[in-house]
């Protein structure tokens, strides 16, 4: 017997929660690929849903930064495992948005898992890496550790939609920082998906929240808004993203610039191992004084 | 005005030889019910009225001129009414134009710190009294409390009603015990009296029939506001409630012509709720009401809200909490 077509029309990610855009409104997401059909209908963000997901991400500041670094890292690793279970359904997503074959979308899904699962041992590790025992000239120690800038706002890369996004999401809230999140413009399905499992995952409310909709639209409230700390471009590579960095430094945001120059940014290759810059560039240096010999 | 010319007022607006608490009973009982239902549609309707652009600059203006900047703390310090103090007076310090609030809010014996502080400003210093928030204390002690307040230079008194007195039927002692402190808050000579605002702390009250007729007894007993709550009791403002309240206002002037003030406090934390009060006052009460003579907030965080929302429509970014002074 035949049966009905489920067509879906998803919501946004904000919170722990998944409220429709504030606007009411939503657009059609089809498949990439000489032929596109129609994927399903994905919330068309409005600034006021950037505006709420800053506050729920700033609210969510306090709880994860204060975590302990090993149970950060448990947390991302369970993350790890509800998307090991949901493989095939990334793999048809990816697929379907990104126009691959199978073979290919499970080359890009097996990545992104091996990513977060890479990324997840990072947690209680960083401070080691990162921070130092200063050599000073007195009998002092002097510590140099790092932690978390707070917010970041982040413009997910357009192209890679599950290997791309977990690549720029994972390093930010590794150290404890908190995430709003604008997902790929025409490719949003993993992105939401990704909402999903971090929401049946043990991962706080208010730590990511994804937005979906018109990148160019959402781009400048998230750059200008005094309540977000840092701000990755990855995803501004079609946009003028200098204006962008201009308008965050009014607020004197840590910025990550799209891989290139100018009109000839472009998204790196993701399948590449990463180093530690995507951790670091989302973190402050707390150096403390502290007498020697008591 | 002295509690026998309150009775004297009472009675002949009750039209009776005595005030008993039988015929202020029979009064109160008198006053038409509250259609619960109806209420809480109406309020929930008049919550959906869109304000923005140039309404809303000015509402925000208003909403923070209307502020009762409060702390109510057991661990309140000089310096933390101090600080209070210079965020009342300049709330902005990154835009000078923003208006000042309407009056800071302490316990009794913080007074003198918050007059100190406010010296050469029209900033009043409202004061809790009557053994606030629980009010369970004797007559004198209220008394001797609110007096305590007046002395130190309180220009407003926020009083807490008897709602034991009030839930056991003992409407009498209830009015007895405001006009008191009425009277309690009147200075000799020329010197203007403390302003009496009456909390009804409509949390412990119940009903929405308690509401209006605890309302009505207060402004029968000389209340110069009604105030929903003490903030220390959950639920503290809503808006059906302060709807009842404003209701109560308007309904007494047209039986008096007198005004009476209204001050929904605790639990309005938000410029959004801030502004669907005043939407409430405007369509309820009366455009009358919205001046901070006759209508206030009795808040600590919305002020910050307010300011954070003024700074967006300033500068066209959202604001964040780094850019407002903490209390």
């Amino acid at each position: 017997m035949p049966r009905l077509e489920v067509r879906k029309t998803y919501k946004l990610y904000i919170g722990g929660k998944f409220p429709r855009s504030e606007s009411g409104r939503s657009y059609e997401v089809s498949s990439a690929g000489r032929s596109p059909k129609f994927l399903a209908n994905a919330a068309q963000g409005s600034r006021k849903d950037i505006r709420d997901a800053v506050v729920a991400a700033r609210g969510a500041v306090k709880g994860w930064s204060g975590a302990t670094a090993y149970n950060r890292g448990q947390v991302l690793y369970r993350v790890g495992e509800v998307l090991e279970g949901r493989r095939d359904q990334f793999i048809a997503e990816v697929a379907a948005s990104e126009g691959l074959t199978k073979p290919q979308a499970t080359k890009l899904v097996d990545a992104a898992i091996d990513r977060w699962v890479w990324y997840a041992g990072w947690p209680d590790k960083l401070a080691q890496v990162l921070g130092n025992l200063n050599p000073v000239a007195g009998p002092y120690f002097d510590i140099s550790a790092p932690e978390p800038t707070g917010v970041v706002g982040v413009l997910a890369p357009q192209d890679s939609s599950l290997l791309g996004l977990v690549s720029v999401i994972a390093p930010a809230i590794v150290s404890g920082n908190t995430v709003v999140v604008v997902a790929s413009e025409d490719r949003p399905l993993p992105a939401i998906s990704l909402g999903e499992v971090l929401a049946t995952s043990d991962v706080p409310a208010g730590v990511v929240n994804i937005v979906t909709g018109r990148t160019a639209e959402l781009a400048p409230w998230l750059a200008s808004h005094a309540d977000v700390n840092a701000l990755d471009l990855t995803g501004a590579t079609e946009l003028p993203w200098a204006e962008l960095e201009a308008s965050a430094a009014e607020t004197l945001k840590r910025v990550v610039r799209p891989a290139g120059d100018g009109s000839g940014a472009e998204e790196p290759d993701w399948l590449v191992t990463p180093d530690l810059s995507r951790m670091h560039a989302f973190l402050e240096t707390k150096t403390v004084w502290h007498p020697k010999g008591m | 005005m002295s509690p026998t010319s309150a009775t004297s007022q009472a009675r002949e607006l009750l039209g009776v030889s005595s005030l008993t608490n039988k015929a202020l009973r029979t009064w109160l009982y008198g006053l038409p019910g509250v259609d619960q239902v109806g209420l809480e549609g109406r309020a929930a309707a008049l919550a959906t009225r869109s304000i923005k652009t140039d309404s809303k600059a000015w509402a925000i203006d208003t909403a923070i001129g209307m502020i009762d900047l409060t702390t109510l703390e057991g661990a309140d310090t000089p310096g933390k009414v101090r600080s209070l103090c210079a965020k009342a007076e300049l709330p902005d310090p990154t835009d000078l134009s923003t208006p000042q609030v309407a009056a800071v809010c302490v316990y009794g014996d913080l007074v003198g710190v918050a007059k100190d502080a406010l010296r050469g400003s029209d900033i009043n210093v409202a004061a809790v009294a009557t053994a606030f928030p629980s009010g369970r204390a004797t007559l004198p002690v209220k008394l001797a409390d609110t007096r305590d307040a007046v002395e130190a230079g309180a220009d407003e008194v926020d009083m807490v009603i008897d709602r034991g007195a009030f839930l056991a039927g003992d409407y009498r002692l209830v009015f007895d015990q405001i006009a008191a402190v009425k009277q309690a808050c009147a200075r000799p000579d020329d010197a203007p009296d403390a302003h009496l605002k009456v909390i009804l702390e409509t949390g412990e009250l119940a009903t929405y029939d308690n509401v209006r007729r605890a309302s009505w007894l207060a402004m029968l007993a000389g209340a110069d506001f009604i105030k929903t709550s003490t903030g220390k009791i959950q639920p503290a403002a809503t808006m059906p409630v302060t709807l009842l309240m404003l209701e109560a206002v308007r309904d007494w002037r047209e039986l008096t012509g007198a005004m009476v003030g209204v001050k929904p406090a605790g639990g309005i934390r938000t410029s959004k709720d801030a502004l669907r009060y005043l939407v409430m006052v405007s369509e309820i009460a009366g455009d009358d009401w919205l001046t901070p003579q006759w209508f206030r907030f009795g808040a600590s965080s919305l002020l910050t809200d307010l300011l954070l929302q003024r700074q967006k429509l300033r500068t066209g970014a959202y604001s964040g909490a780094d850019y407002v002074t903490i209390d």
